[in-house]
């Protein structure tokens, strides 16, 4: 099964890139990314079971803690593209992440859940409790998403780094773009997903 | 079925290689060596498990630690009850599965448990070694397994295997013979020794040297063997395979009769296992092999060739590596391992790298941790034999 999200990242990787996928899960992407793109590929997970998988898979991943630092590892520009996939939300220093993957490549790509989605302001506002559904799934209590954000608030957030936006997509929850989300992105994406690199 | 598959042995289990036979290779052009001397002729001891393929392209090497030899696996008899060191690994449907791959695994140079070392007789004298034996380095060792892999008959490894003194013969091997070797799995491994490891060798080998047995090393022609020396250095290698977790679990501070003495006998659990780990090593092992053994660990560094440049040394290796640490293993500590695993990324190689968790300190590397071998399995099953080259090398 290829997620549409997929696709969009897909279409951003130039065939042939090296590819750093931080926080890469099972590997499934960077499968995805190798098969479509002939990429080279390398993951970077914490997870035990995560990282088995990716073995198991024939991939290349470093079992690390995203949180400890990434700069350690890669050498300056020694990857194209950096993907972080639904992490950055978890992490203890989005900012630092954010900084450091513009530093090991040229392009980052990150994907997170979007607290600004209707259904999420409709919780806290109206109903007046933690955002709690499908792209949100954990209680208050007991999430690794500590820092989550809206569009508007990663925006802000690149520009303040001196990132820069080259592309970005909204999709829903089934993964999926359309028009009524590309027209008021921040209220009907669920998921963002930004292609960025930094400032000239 | 046939009664035979029913049949409880030695063996243990049908995930076991069964009854195996060393067997001996004999080189008889001369080997040099680093440290400028040359062995004249030498022979090798080693066992294999499992079948070479028509192609000729399954052949693993292990490569064994300080105390270890070339019985890595299975049982020489059916009487015997302890099987060879690294069986938990190695056997058919384990991790180094030997349904699939031919393993190989020798007796280094130096050795006592066959292979040409200071037990052997020096051909030009017709006494044994003893001290005279030349020191031996981890290159020496790798060029002498080269050796024999062209003995028999092999033009490349699909994977050469080692934990600690044996991943850096790995590290060798990628640097050394970068042709001859697809896949570098190195395990609790260091790219060089720190202070602190070269202390403790150092104590163990004056434990060794100042035992008035030892006799400068020629106690075989005075009939004796540094009895207490050679368990000291045993006891003392115990302890730093050991973390103080494990210590603390399996011993605790419980005593054997239940009550303090307020005497020097054995009155602790962990002073009656450091007693018969040290006692029981004396009887089979040579202390001239332990002091050569802990001197190769000292002397390794590829990078020293290379202006001190880890990156700059591994950069001819062509093997895809996986690099492996244990989280309480504070001889090689996980950081010592993240060295090779920066530098081989650096250096632009294909590299995966798992940090187990586990309490055991540097022996983890040779038990069964499900997570442990599950990746060891992983990285093993994805061995191309098909004899077709990988692509996307960074």
């Amino acid at each position: 099964m290829i997620r549409p999200d997929w696709h969009i990242v897909e279409q951003w990787i130039t065939p042939r890139s090296r590819v750093l996928d931080l926080g890469c899960g099972d590997g499934s992407l960077l499968s995805h990314l190798i098969e479509r793109r002939q990429v080279s590929a390398v993951g970077l997970e914490l997870d035990d079971d995560q990282v088995a998988a990716c073995i198991e898979a024939g991939l290349n991943v470093i079992q690390e803690d995203l949180d400890s630092g990434i700069s350690d590892w890669f050498a300056p520009m020694s990857f194209d593209f950096v993907i972080v996939s639904q992490t950055i939300q978890a992490m203890r220093h989005p900012e630092r992440l954010l900084a450091d993957m513009l530093s090991i490549a040229r392009e980052g790509i990150v994907t997170f859940p979007n607290m600004g989605y209707w259904r999420n302001r409709v919780q806290l506002g109206l109903l007046g409790h933690m955002p709690f559904n499908r792209a949100l799934p954990n209680p208050w209590y007991n999430t690794p998403n500590i820092h989550l954000c809206t569009l508007t608030d990663f925006e802000t957030l690149c520009d303040e780094l001196g990132l820069e936006i080259i592309d970005r997509a909204v999709v829903d929850s089934a993964r999926r773009e359309s028009a009524l989300l590309r027209a008021f992105p921040n209220w009907f994406g669920e998921h963002a997903i930004y292609r960025i690199k930094r400032r000239v | 079925m046939s009664d035979a598959s029913h049949k409880i042995t030695a063996t243990g289990s049908n995930h076991s290689v069964g009854i195996v036979q060393p067997q001996h290779a004999a080189f008889t052009e001369p080997l040099a060596l680093d440290c400028g001397r040359s062995l004249p002729s030498y022979a090798l001891v080693y066992e294999t498990y499992g079948q070479l393929n028509a192609m000729g392209n399954n052949a693993v090497l292990i490569c064994h630690a300080l105390s270890g030899d070339h019985h890595a696996a299975g049982f020489h008899a059916e009487t015997e009850r302890k099987p060879g060191w690294w069986d938990s690994a190695i056997g058919p449907g384990k991790p180094i599965d030997t349904n699939r791959f031919f393993v190989v695994c020798l007796n280094n140079l130096g050795g006592c448990k066959g292979s040409t070392g200071p037990l052997s007789i020096d051909p030009d004298t017709g006494k044994p070694y003893g001290p005279d034996f030349p020191i031996v380095t981890v290159r020496d060792w790798v060029n002498a397994q080269h050796h024999l892999m062209q003995h028999l008959g092999m033009a490349s490894w699909a994977a050469v295997i080692g934990g600690s003194l044996g991943g850096m013969q790995v590290l060798q091997w990628s640097i050394s013979y970068p042709e001859a070797i697809a896949h570098a799995i190195v395990i609790a491994a260091a790219p060089k020794l720190s202070a602190q490891n070269i202390a403790f060798n150092e104590v163990a080998r004056q434990a060794i040297i100042t035992d008035p047995e030892f006799f400068g090393g020629r106690y075989a022609e005075q009939g004796s063997i540094p009895r207490r020396g050679l368990m000291l250095a045993r006891m003392l290698g115990h302890i730093t395979y050991l973390s103080d977790d494990a210590m603390r679990a399996k011993f605790g501070r419980e005593l054997r009769s239940g009550q303090v003495n307020y005497g020097f006998d054995v009155e602790f659990q962990v002073e009656s296992y450091l007693r018969y780990q040290g006692t029981s090593f004396v009887d089979r092992f040579d202390a001239n092999t332990y002091l050569l053994m802990t001197k190769a660990l000292d002397y390794f560094d590829p990078a020293h060739d290379y202006g001190d440049d880890l990156v700059a040394a591994l950069t001819p290796a062509q093997a895809d590596f996986l690099v492996v640490s244990f989280t309480s293993d504070w001889r090689f500590a996980p950081e010592r391992s993240r060295e090779i695993v920066r530098a081989l990324l650096a250096a632009g190689k294909r590299v995966s790298y798992a940090e187990i968790e586990s309490n055991h300190g540097h022996d983890a590397f040779l038990m069964t941790i499900p997570y442990y071998h599950r990746v060891l399995a992983g990285y093993m099953a994805n061995i191309d034999l098909t004899g077709s080259n990988q692509s996307g090398a960074l």
